[in-house]
């Protein structure tokens, strides 16, 4: 029998979800993820994609992982389902998310309760899994952020109770350096943490944007009231006309070139023109054609070669030549030193569009508060966001309001506004709230992307292997605008010639305008693909000068003392060589181990590789200060104002074990307020490496503030042990104890009788006309192995170990350098071998690939703490550096299997392929 | 969306897949889309809504016609019901000459898809690279067709006619696939290529069917490669020159000629030129293992 069907669609359903029976009335072929998010409010479950590409979506249907994305809801019609937020009520529920928390292995937590769903789902079928089964299983789910090893291992120690971690509540003044769990780790374990998307008032209208097809075309707009006409549920029409401010936004203040709402013109496919205000299901029924709107397309620009090529139309005026800027770093006399040089170098290398591919595509709401905005969305730039909004409404920044939802992975990419100017213009003129969420094709063909650089590098050293020179000429498509391009073309430079004492240089990069996707910040600003030429011409030069690979670059590396190429002299925290000799006896070992089992093997060849970096913390010869608050109430709250958002990497964590190390009270008594533009001081963008470094100095600064009110109040020492009870604020010091009852203090309006604030901003000074300076207060430095097996037959490329050395000053936390390490790692992978974003082609999760589970190697970590006298308890930075030496360590890797350089990325099978049969080196078993 | 069907017997299905109104709305999208797994469906209608290009109007669940379900055992061979998901398949004890099926099954998406996907829709949906086409091409799978006119039965070889293309009319349903009864020493593998290691698209595929007589000599080899050309294909010439020979020879006998046949395409996950000479590599390797298999039940 049919059901009755009703032609209006709607029809109820009947099902158990995590226990309880419901009836939903649902659409026509509504998948069920809508209904359970959308229908029943249960927001635990998230939606990465809708085509079953990531498996966030899973839930369990009669015991099994599905893709609620892909069930119709009425397919669940008698059927018993569970949710993330039924997990708890599982056999072993609990232990897993107990054991995800205790392995770290959330970080952003968007991928989380689809890794935990896939997780009982193997745990219910198998009582002692391996790691392989584990895997299998749980291969459906993609993250971002870990790098999987942790995830497996949580799911393994729940069957094996066996790889017990250590994770602690550390005591008082004892944070620093602790294992100390993710402060903000269990509402992603349980479903309650609200992304984007989960947040919105019950009466938002929804936006959506309309967005060209083409790379480049003109447009016209024709009558749109009769489109309105035929759509009753779509409320109003916005274009580049109802933006009240300017329709403007970008990174710099210079710079401001990407319209809100395309003005007769765009310029990459997926430039937005209009936007649609309704009901989600009006929305929804709309299709392109029904729409007034008129294509002209004209010829695109589509790489650097074809916007740099003589006659070459311009993208933008005033940028005659495409280009958007250059930067340069130049000391000595390169072309000269090169001349008397015993071994030269050179190379072109090619890299491809990156997808931050973060699992949470940009949603949010905005609604207007009487004359002020407030938009609540993920992000990595709160204030930043809030004077791109302002200026797009015509409203002081004071008039606006940001307030950061949980970001489900940035990399980057939500560093640059997305949907929040156009939420904020809708919201603006129909005072109501209104939302959007970007489908991931919208994400990923709109959205800033790592920049496709060519680079022409050369370098020299002597007979001792002891670089001479080094000159890059590097050309990184910055698309169709400005958004974070400067930064790129001013940090390569910098960073170009690698973590090595190059007396000569001569470093220019160049970020041109394209008709491609606009191409932003992604974790490195251009400095991963520069490290891929440096470390190939380093591997060279080794080749040529007839030392070991590791010992060259150890010869070579910056040390404390030494000058980079910008005339900076290190004065301390650089701790590469430390690195290198942590890697040392892994290297030896390794090599023995790939030459014995070349020995034998004839279709698969192992290989070895190394890939040393540095990276500048923070902005680039730019201030780029942060302030921390930390306030004690009457009623003896303790609250930690802090404006960094927390994107998965752990500052909410880190930043709390430093403040209460500073102040001497234990973590646990701190509340957390997060990101609020309203409410805390600017604490800078989480970007470039800088939060640890920068506000956790900032927060060590807060924290003795009070420290020292606190002591001074009460006339004990600096060695004062500290203890809050209620409101009564204990200080000991040596037999004496002074009892302070905070509710008799003075209080402000607030409540608040006790402040500390501190502000850090790094010590740097601009770089003059040839690059010199003191660009960054402080650098990073690394070294990576990667071991990979290379299919002569096929030209797969299977990376299995990775031993990374890190110097990151000090671990605040060594679980979250861990961390950062292993999920660095894995994008670096993706880099080196699978990860190629074209406009039009892959802008999806399943042309597009990242790493999943099966792809990551073992990764060995060693963490060398080469104390920096400037950051917090020594600290630095480790967000991008995890993700450097990656890629390069791989590609050398796959040379010394092979003998083949490759030499554009990604490295795919074909790519692989062509090189080994060029090379005669490809097998055909 | 406006219809939304869901019918618990084949007849109703048939009766409103007939209805003219819906199977021959000049429209298409107007037509009847069967549902059944949601694998390609919804992936399908967010590429085009992304881009608000119209989406299928009028569904038609399938999912809950109990008689497309499960695996049947007979003198004849085995019959996967329409519905049959690849877990079902992966998770169900089928003779050796299923391995390669088997193998297939855990590579189609992840578990969540497989625990949903049918082997039917891996043929309805006819992508050159569905990773279920060559293992049932090896095995000589048929598939059976009704439509309220009546019944037939296509040699799936024959039921994918090109990219995305099927035989099958807008009235028509696969109830089942059928495969003959394997030779109790047949032996199978399946072996993907892929730039990834799971939740790939497959740049080149190879399915592999062999006996091996008790003298050591091949007695049938049935070899298919997938994402090759628009459709799966066997590779006849290879088979051919296989039958017959000492298991320990064979493999020297696969030449770039056995993949004359195929015609692959350019694309973001290989080129041509690698995906043909990728296909002889990995058909060489099928080849390999399954001999290796097979020669050790003739033994």
């Amino acid at each position: 029998m049919n059901e009755r069907p009703s032609l209006s669609g709607a029809a109820p359903v009947s099902f158990t979800l995590n226990g309880i029976a419901r009836t939903v009335v649902t659409a026509p072929g509504e998948r069920l993820s809508e209904v359970v998010r959308r229908g029943l409010g249960l927001t635990g479950t998230k939606v990465g994609c809708n085509a079953g590409d990531c498996g966030a979506c899973t839930v369990l249907m009669d015991g099994a992982q599905v893709c609620a994305c892909m069930v119709a809801a009425r397919q669940a019609e008698g059927r018993s389902m569970v949710s993330i937020e039924g997990l708890a009520e599982l056999p072993l529920g609990r232990a897993l998310q107990a054991a995800f928390h205790r392995h770290d292995a959330a970080q952003c937590g968007i991928c989380t309760p689809g890794m935990l769903m896939a997780a009982a789902d193997v745990l219910s079928r198998h009582a002692s899994p391996d790691r392989q089964t584990v895997m299998d299983a749980m291969g459906g789910v993609l993250c971002r952020c870990t790098g999987y090893l942790k995830i497996v291992d949580a799911v393994l120690d729940v069957a094996q109770a066996g790889l017990q971690t250590k994770g602690s509540g550390a005591r008082p003044g004892e944070a620093v350096g602790q294992r100390v769990l993710r402060l903000d780790g269990a509402p992603k374990l349980t479903g309650e943490a609200l992304y984007g998307d989960d947040g919105a008032p019950a009466d938002a209208l929804w936006l959506k944007a309309i967005r060209s097809p083409h790379a480049h075309a003109r447009f016209s707009l024709g009558d749109l009231a009769p489109f309105l006409t035929r759509h009753p549920g779509i409320v109003r029409v916005f274009t580049a006309g109802d933006v009240p401010g300017e329709n403007a936004f970008g990174i710099y203040p210079d710079l401001k070139d990407q319209p809100v709402f395309g003005e007769g013109i765009v310029r990459h496919r997926g430039e937005a023109v209009l936007a649609l205000a309704g009901t989600r299901a009006a929305l929804e029924a709309v299709q392109i054609a029904d729409l007034p709107i008129t294509w002209e397309p004209l010829p695109g620009l589509h790489g650097v070669q074809a916007a740099l090529a003589e006659g070459a139309p311009a993208i933008h005026a005033g940028k005659p030549d495409n280009v958007l800027t250059r930067g340069v770093v130049a000391c000595g006399q390169p072309e000269a030193a090169r001349a008397n040089a015993a071994h030269i170098a050179e190379g072109t290398f090619e890299t491809s569009f990156v997808e931050h591919a973060y699992i949470e595509p940009e949603a949010g709401y905005a609604r207007r508060v009487g004359d002020r905005m407030e938009i609540h969305a993920c992000t990595q730039a709160p204030m930043m966001d809030r004077d791109e909004v302002a200026r797009v409404l015509g409203l002081a920044r004071e008039h606006v309001r940001i307030v950061p939802t949980a970001c489900g992975g940035g990399f980057g990419g939500k560093l640059d506004v997305s949907l929040q100017p156009m939420l904020a213009v809708a919201a603006w003129h129909l005072d109501r709230p209104v939302r959007c969420v970007y489908e991931r094709i919208e994400s990923m063909a709109s959205t800033t992307k790592r920049h496709p650089a060519r680079i022409r590098a050369r370098a020299s050293c002597d007979a001792a292997g002891r670089l001479v020179s080094y000159e890059l000429d590097g050309d990184f498509n910055t698309g169709a605008y400005a958004s974070w391009g400067p930064t790129v073309a001013g940090r390569v430079p910098v960073h170009a010639a690698g973590p090595y004492r190059v007396p000569h240089v001569r470093n220019r990069a160049r970020a041109v305008y394209t008709n491609d996707t606009p191409a932003g910040a992604f974790r490195g600003f251009g400095v991963p693909q520069a490290a891929i030429a440096h470390e190939a011409l380093l591997d060279d030069l080794a080749e040529q000068a007839g030392i070991d690979r590791l010992e060259l670059r150890h010869r070579n590396a910056l040390r404390a003392g030494d000058t980079t190429p910008t005339g900076q002299v290190l004065g301390a925290s650089a701790g590469l060589v430390a690195c290198l000799d942590a890697l040392r006896p892994r290297w030896q070992a390794l090599l023995s181990d790939a030459a014995a089992f070349n020995a034998w093997s004839h279709a698969l060849r192992r290989g070895l590789g190394i890939g040393c970096m540095w990276y500048g913390i923070g902005n680039t010869g730019l201030s780029n200060p942060s302030t921390m608050r930390l306030t004690l109430a009457r009623d003896g709250t303790l609250t930690f104002w802090n404006g960094a958002v927390d994107i998965g990497q752990g500052s909410t964590t880190v930043l709390t074990q430093i403040a209460a190390d500073a102040l001497g009270l234990p973590v646990s008594a701190f509340r957390l307020v997060v990101g609020d533009t309203d409410v805390t001081f600017d604490a800078g963008k989480t970007s470039a490496s800088r939060q640890t470094f920068v506000s956790g100095k900032a927060a060590q600064l807060a924290g003795e503030a009070l420290r020292t009110r606190i002591l001074r109040l009460t006339n004990a020492g600096p060695g004062a042990r500290l203890d809050l009870d209620g409101a009564r604020l204990i200080v000991a010091d040596g037999g004496e104890q002074t009892v302070v009852d905070l509710a008799q203090l003075p209080a402000a309006g607030d409540g608040i009788v006790l402040e500390g604030v501190g502000t850090f901003d790094p010590p740097t000074t601009p770089l003059d006309a040839k690059g010199q300076g003191i660009p960054y207060a402080t650098y990073g430095f690394a070294a990576q192995i990667a071991s990979v097996d290379v299919d002569l037959g096929l030209g797969t490329v299977k990376v299995r170990r990775i031993v990374a050395a890190h110097d990151v000053g000090r671990a605040i936390n060594p679980a979250l350098v861990e961390g950062q390490i292993h999920g660095g790692i894995a994008q670096g992978l993706g880099l080196a071998l699978m990860e190629e974003f074209i406009p039009g082609r892959t802008e999806n999760l399943h042309d597009y690939l990242i790493p999943t589970f099966g792809d990551m190697p073992e990764i060995e970590v060693h963490l060398i703490e080469d104390r920096e006298p400037l950051g917090p308890y020594g600290a630095k930075g480790i967000g991008e550096p995890a993700l450097i030496p990656t890629a390069p360590a791989i590609l050398g890797a796959i040379r010394h299997a092979t003998g083949v350089t490759i030499r554009k990325v990604p490295a795919l099978p074909h790519r692989v392929h062509a090189a080994l049969a060029a090379a005669g080196k490809a097998v055909e078993f | 969306m406006g219809l939304y069907l869901r019918p618990t017997a084949l007849a109703d299905a048939l009766a409103a897949l007939a209805d003219p109104k819906l199977a021959h709305s000049p429209a298409r999208i107007d037509r009847l889309t069967v549902l059944a797994g949601g694998t390609d469906f919804y992936p399908a209608q967010a590429a085009r809504a992304a881009w608000l290009e119209a989406t299928p109007r009028n569904v038609i669940d399938i999912s809950g016609i109990t008689e497309l379900k499960g695996i049947r055992e007979d003198a004849s061979g085995l019959t996967f019901g329409a519905l049959t998901t690849w877990s079902d398949i992966a998770d169900a004890a089928l003779p050796h000459a299923f391995d390669g099926l088997k193998l297939a099954a855990r590579e189609v998406g992840g578990q969540q898809v497989q625990n949903r996907g049918t082997i039917a829709g891996n043929l309805c949906n006819a992508s050159p690279a569905a990773d279920g086409v060559p293992p049932l091409l090896t095995l000589d799978a048929v598939v059976n067709i009704a439509s309220a006119r009546g019944r037939r039965s296509v040699p799936l070889a024959a039921f994918i006619t090109g990219n995305r293309q099927t035989v099958l009319a807008a009235d028509e349903l696969v109830t089942s696939i059928h495969v003959p009864a394997p030779a109790p020493g047949a032996r199978a593998t399946f072996l993907k290529l892929g730039a990834r290691a799971y939740l790939v698209i497959s740049i080149v595929a190879v399915a592999a069917v062999v006996t091996v007589g008790a003298d050591g000599c091949i007695a049938r080899a049935a070899i298919a490669v997938g994402a090759c050309s628009a459709v799966p294909q066997r590779l006849a010439h290879l088979e051919r020159d296989l039958a017959g020979l000492a298991s320990a020879d064979a493999v020297e006998v696969v030449a770039a000629r056995h993949m004359a046949a195929l015609a692959p395409i350019d694309d973001v996950r290989g080129s041509a030129a690698y995906r043909r000479q990728a296909a002889l590599v990995v058909t060489r390797r099928a080849l390999m293992q399954c001999l290796a298999v097979a020669a050790e039940a003739a033994a």
